[in-house]
């Protein structure tokens, strides 16, 4: 037999010429930014034309933008101080994230292949988890008082539910028939753990990951209620109370991108591992 | 002393239990295959044709006696029997590779004979160009042809193979009868191969294993003598196939009677 043998063809087609490339992605940003261009244009005409006397025109906003990034106009409180609030709030949605992921993959994974800890802990954690992260907030400053321990707990919390629930989903959804071929191939029932069922639960745990960082990013700014002095959600809470406008769309700004540019950083990283998945070309 | 057969399937029965109701799947089958023999079980579905495969496999155990590889009781799933699945059970985040060498790696032989060995089965099967590609990436032939490889390359004694070529297209399934046949007369493989298909079996088997349903059982067994390589359109292919027809059609109407 020689290789002539070989019949079909790899479905893998062959990367696109760099021309073509460049030409789709240029179509492909233009595409995704018409949306947001037209919502701007609405805003902006929207507060022209006296629709609205709270909120500032887009203009306003990019100018407190910079000045809160690098200062220099308006040399108030908030000026020059975006790198502090963005460290601080990311420190607190990557400390919480992290944290989860480090409780909610094990457990999930021990809820997946453990009947009696599944018994023991799914009940209980199903009944824990339509309560919203808010609800959670009073509690939370009791047990961990006012400031930053709050808000990473709260994060935590938001995040963990749904790495948790994904890595149960893709530990008890290996397929049968992969164990059945790993057995008759000599792998031993304790090898199976590490050589069929962490790798085929690989995506689901991915996509969890995803879920809970996305969420990580939605709380910080209930997280951040709870009378941080930095941190974007406090930014936010500061400019509703003294009825800044402009400070709080701002934080929202900066929020968007940052949770835009973690999830763009964990497809990037998923991408890479599970180049094996046709599922998963983000 | 007649030769210790590889495979000894003595009396052996499956009674499944589905919402309290007792399902007969197999019983009382009795089946021996000597070295180098290439078997087929034939029958219509709910015949226990593949319910017989899996226990030989040790993925189930049977109700009712036993069976023995190398005169020994089958207790689970081992590297000697290596299964060949219709759905290739491929492990979809290894590389063609990588599934080949799966066996040997488990077995924990060193990295480097590892390697070898799967490359060897990578070039057995005529997959070198793909040797790095994922399942995905592949077609149905060439997923079989990495399933067949798997099972070669980690030594096993007798491949079971259950439908394996059931989902593809007339033209693959020819070539790849044609590439197995290659294979177990180069190799002296020994094969228990479930096939609906009348004309596969007698195109590949040294013997036919009749079975039927109602409950599953082996009906009859037919030693095919026609010389290989077998054309599947001389008469004389056509003759046994004829015969092999007339045999399993008489089994259904007589149970409808």
């Amino acid at each position: 037999m020689s290789a002539t043998t070989v019949t079909g063809t790899a479905q893998a087609a062959a990367p696109p010429r760099p021309r073509g490339r460049w030409l789709a992605r240029l179509k492909a940003t233009g595409l995704a930014l018409i949306v947001p261009f037209c919502l701007l244009v609405f805003w902006d005409l929207a507060v022209r034309f006296g629709m609205t006397q709270l909120i500032p025109s887009p203009y306003e906003v990019a100018v407190y933008m910079v000045d809160f990034a690098w200062g220099g106009i308006w040399d108030d409180a908030f000026s020059g101080t975006l790198h502090i609030h963005l460290l601080a709030s990311m420190s607190r949605v990557y400390g919480g994230f992290v944290l989860a992921a480090l409780v909610a993959v094990p457990l999930g994974i021990l809820i997946g292949r453990n009947e009696t800890v599944r018994g023991l802990l799914d009940p209980f954690l199903q009944l824990m988890r339509p309560v919203p992260v808010t609800a959670w907030l009073p509690l939370s400053m009791i047990l961990f008082g006012l400031g930053a321990r709050s808000a990473f707990f709260l994060v935590f919390l938001g995040a963990f539910y749904p790495i948790l629930l994904n890595t149960v989903f893709g530990v008890r959804g290996v397929e049968k028939r992969l164990f059945e071929a790993a057995s008759m191939l000599g792998c031993s029932p304790s090898a199976q753990f590490f050589k069929v069922v962490l790798p085929a639960a690989t995506p689901s745990i991915f996509t969890g990951l995803r879920l809970g960082l996305g969420l990580a990013w939605f709380v910080i700014v209930v997280g951040e209620m709870t009378g941080v002095p930095q941190g974007l959600g406090a930014v936010i809470m500061d400019g509703r109370t003294l009825s800044r406008t402009e400070l709080v769309i701002c934080g929202m700004i900066v929020i968007g991108i940052a949770g835009y540019i973690s999830d763009r950083i964990v497809v990037m990283i998923m991408n890479r591992l599970l180049r094996w998945s046709p599922s998963h070309h983000g | 002393m007649a030769e210790l057969p590889i495979l000894d399937v003595r009396g052996v029965g499956k009674t499944y239990e589905l919402n309290g109701l007792k399902i007969e799947a197999l019983r009382d089958a009795n089946l021996t295959v000597k070295k180098g023999e290439f078997v087929c079980l034939i029958g219509a579905s709910g015949c226990g044709k593949s319910t017989l495969l899996r226990i030989v496999a040790g993925f189930e155990a049977p109700t009712a006696g036993e069976a023995l590889m190398w005169d020994k009781p089958v207790t689970g799933p081992a590297p000697d029997r290596g299964m060949v699945f219709q759905d290739y059970g491929l492990f979809p985040w290894l590389t063609v590779r990588q599934n080949i060498g799966f066996g040997p790696a488990s077995r924990g032989l060193p990295r480097k004979v590892v390697k070898e060995t799967a490359d060897r089965f990578v070039n057995m099967v005529g997959l070198n160009r793909f040797a790095d590609a994922w399942p995905h990436q592949l077609s149905g032939g060439m997923k079989q042809r990495v399933a067949i490889a798997r099972v070669l390359a980690n030594d096993a004694d007798m491949v079971l193979m259950d439908e394996p070529f059931g989902a593809l297209d007339a033209m693959t399934r020819e070539r790849l009868q044609d590439e197995l046949l290659d294979i177990w007369q180069r190799t002296q493989l020994t094969v228990l191969f479930v096939t609906h298909s009348i004309e596969e079996a007698i195109f590949l088997a040294d013997r036919v294993v009749v079975m039927e349903p109602g409950p599953g059982r082996i009906a009859s067994e037919h030693r095919i003598e026609l010389p290989r390589p077998r054309d599947v359109s001389s008469p004389e292919f056509n003759e046994v196939r004829r015969e092999m027809s007339a045999r399993l059609h008489s089994h259904h109407a007589r149970k409808a009677a």
